[in-house]
């Protein structure tokens, strides 16, 4: 194989002429040569990871939005993007005309980092009560206390609960979609179950207007 | 001391098994490597900790960081459903080569006037074709038309697998036959340009939609 082909058999020249005799060995050398080629090619090229989607459930739209008042939602929470930065403000919209039992309602900034003021640790602290609720419910399922469909359920009816935060987006007209993606995708490691994109109200661009 | 005897003549390895195994690579790779189809568009998605893989039967709408607007339905028989209703409704005409072709197309992007053009475009300079994507103003919505007529079509196709399935036995659930619908944005893409695409799905009053985003690790508290 490695090795060159040693020419077989007797010389030419006088005599009998004798059939070749000894090596068949062929010189592989090429066809090993381009096999490795190719393996190199295909291990290089392929891509094994399929695309993954991240679902999310839309508000049905409604044919007139004057006729729908908004429900009363416990723990709710507001995340506005706007440009590059994320503002926040928890529980209703009081705007200055009609302040609530805190005076208006302020913006405040947070970012997508890991550290002070990110939106993954206010989340953490916010929805702690799923969090350590889940944890719970894990704990159980890996001692096989409960099935795989009850674990499921529970979780689902966890992150609907009265304690459970529940999250508002809004945009502003310069927001892009990888802080959309991005800030779903926080809501999601902290377990937040009901997550509904809406749109800006005239009061919040206002405030959005002062900040900038 | 008797001398040491060096072998004469070269010297030879077996290299069999190695050579054995390096086939063995290279069909192995050549079996599991899937290429991508050509795009007419790149799209850079954004990363999330989702680990849903991507489903079969799916109508994929997908959105460059200028707000152009794309198209894609996976099942190539619903595919020239969709067109057919399409070509009839805009009184547009392609031949049956082109239809042949397009059922087999991946993403394209472009309006009904440009449709024939665009069929006639090679498909490696699709990506260079002068178009500003699938119209969605409330004009002139062909968004809107592209995506019913694609729901329906993937629908009836959908349940035909479904019916198949059900014959070859086991317990296929419906749900998984069902069309999905996808959402593919760059990360650059404005919100503002994704929304009018989240409200032609919803004027549809199809509310579950999904991002297509890249895996990305999830963080360990």
């Amino acid at each position: 194989m490695a090795e060159i082909a040693e020419s077989g058999g007797g010389g030419h020249g006088k005599g009998k002429k004798r059939a070749k005799k000894g090596s068949t060995r062929v010189d592989m050398t090429p066809m090993v040569d381009l096999a490795f080629l190719l393996l190199t090619f295909f291990v290089l090229t392929s891509t094994f990871s399929k695309p993954k989607v991240m679902p999310l459930n839309y508000p049905a739209k409604v044919k007139d939005p004057s006729t729908v008042k908004a429900p009363k939602v416990n723990n709710a929470a507001t995340f506005i993007l706007a440009d590059d930065k994320v503002y926040y403000y928890r529980g209703e919209f009081y705007p200055k005309t009609k302040p609530g039992p805190n005076g208006p309602t302020q913006l405040e900034e947070a970012n997508f980092g890991t550290g002070e003021n990110s939106v993954r640790k206010m989340l953490a602290s916010w929805n702690e009560y799923v969090i350590r609720n889940k944890a719970i419910l894990q704990q159980k399922l890996d001692k096989k206390q409960i099935a795989d469909s009850t674990f499921t359920r529970l979780v689902d009816e966890l992150t609907v609960d009265k304690e459970a935060v529940k999250v508002l987006i809004k945009t502003d007209d310069k927001a892009l979609c990888k802080s959309f993606i991005d800030l779903v995708d926080e809501l999601k490691i902290a377990n937040v179950g009901v997550i509904a994109p809406t749109d800006l109200s005239p009061a919040e661009k206002d405030l959005l207007k002062e900040k900038n | 001391m008797p001398k040491i005897k060096m072998p004469k003549g070269t010297p030879s390895i077996d290299m069999t098994p190695m050579v054995d195994l390096a086939f063995l690579l290279v069909t192995f790779f050549m079996l599991t490597a899937s290429f991508r189809t050509a795009e007419p568009v790149t799209v850079e998605t954004p990363s999330s900790i989702s680990d849903k893989i991507i489903p079969e039967n799916v109508i994929m709408v997908t959105l460059d960081r200028d707000g152009r607007v794309f198209f894609n339905l996976s099942d190539p028989e619903a595919r020239k459903e969709m067109l057919g209703s399409m070509l009839s409704k805009y009184k547009v005409n392609l031949n049956e080569e082109q239809v042949e072709e397009f059922s087999f197309m991946s993403t394209f992007g472009c309006t009904m006037q440009e449709l024939p053009a665009y069929m006639n475009t090679e498909a490696a300079r699709r990506v260079d074709f002068p178009t500003k994507g699938i119209p969605t103003d409330s004009t002139r919505n062909e968004l809107l038309d592209w995506i019913s007529f694609a729901a329906a079509a993937a629908a009836n196709t959908g349940k035909t697998a479904f019916e198949e399935a059900k014959l070859k036995g086991g317990e296929p659930k419906m749900e998984d036959f069902k069309p999905k619908f996808i959402l593919r944005v760059d990360s650059k893409t404005l919100y503002k340009d994704a929304a009018t695409v989240i409200d032609v799905f919803r004027e549809l009053n199809l509310n579950n939609l999904n991002f297509v985003t890249s895996a990305e690790a999830i963080p360990v508290n």
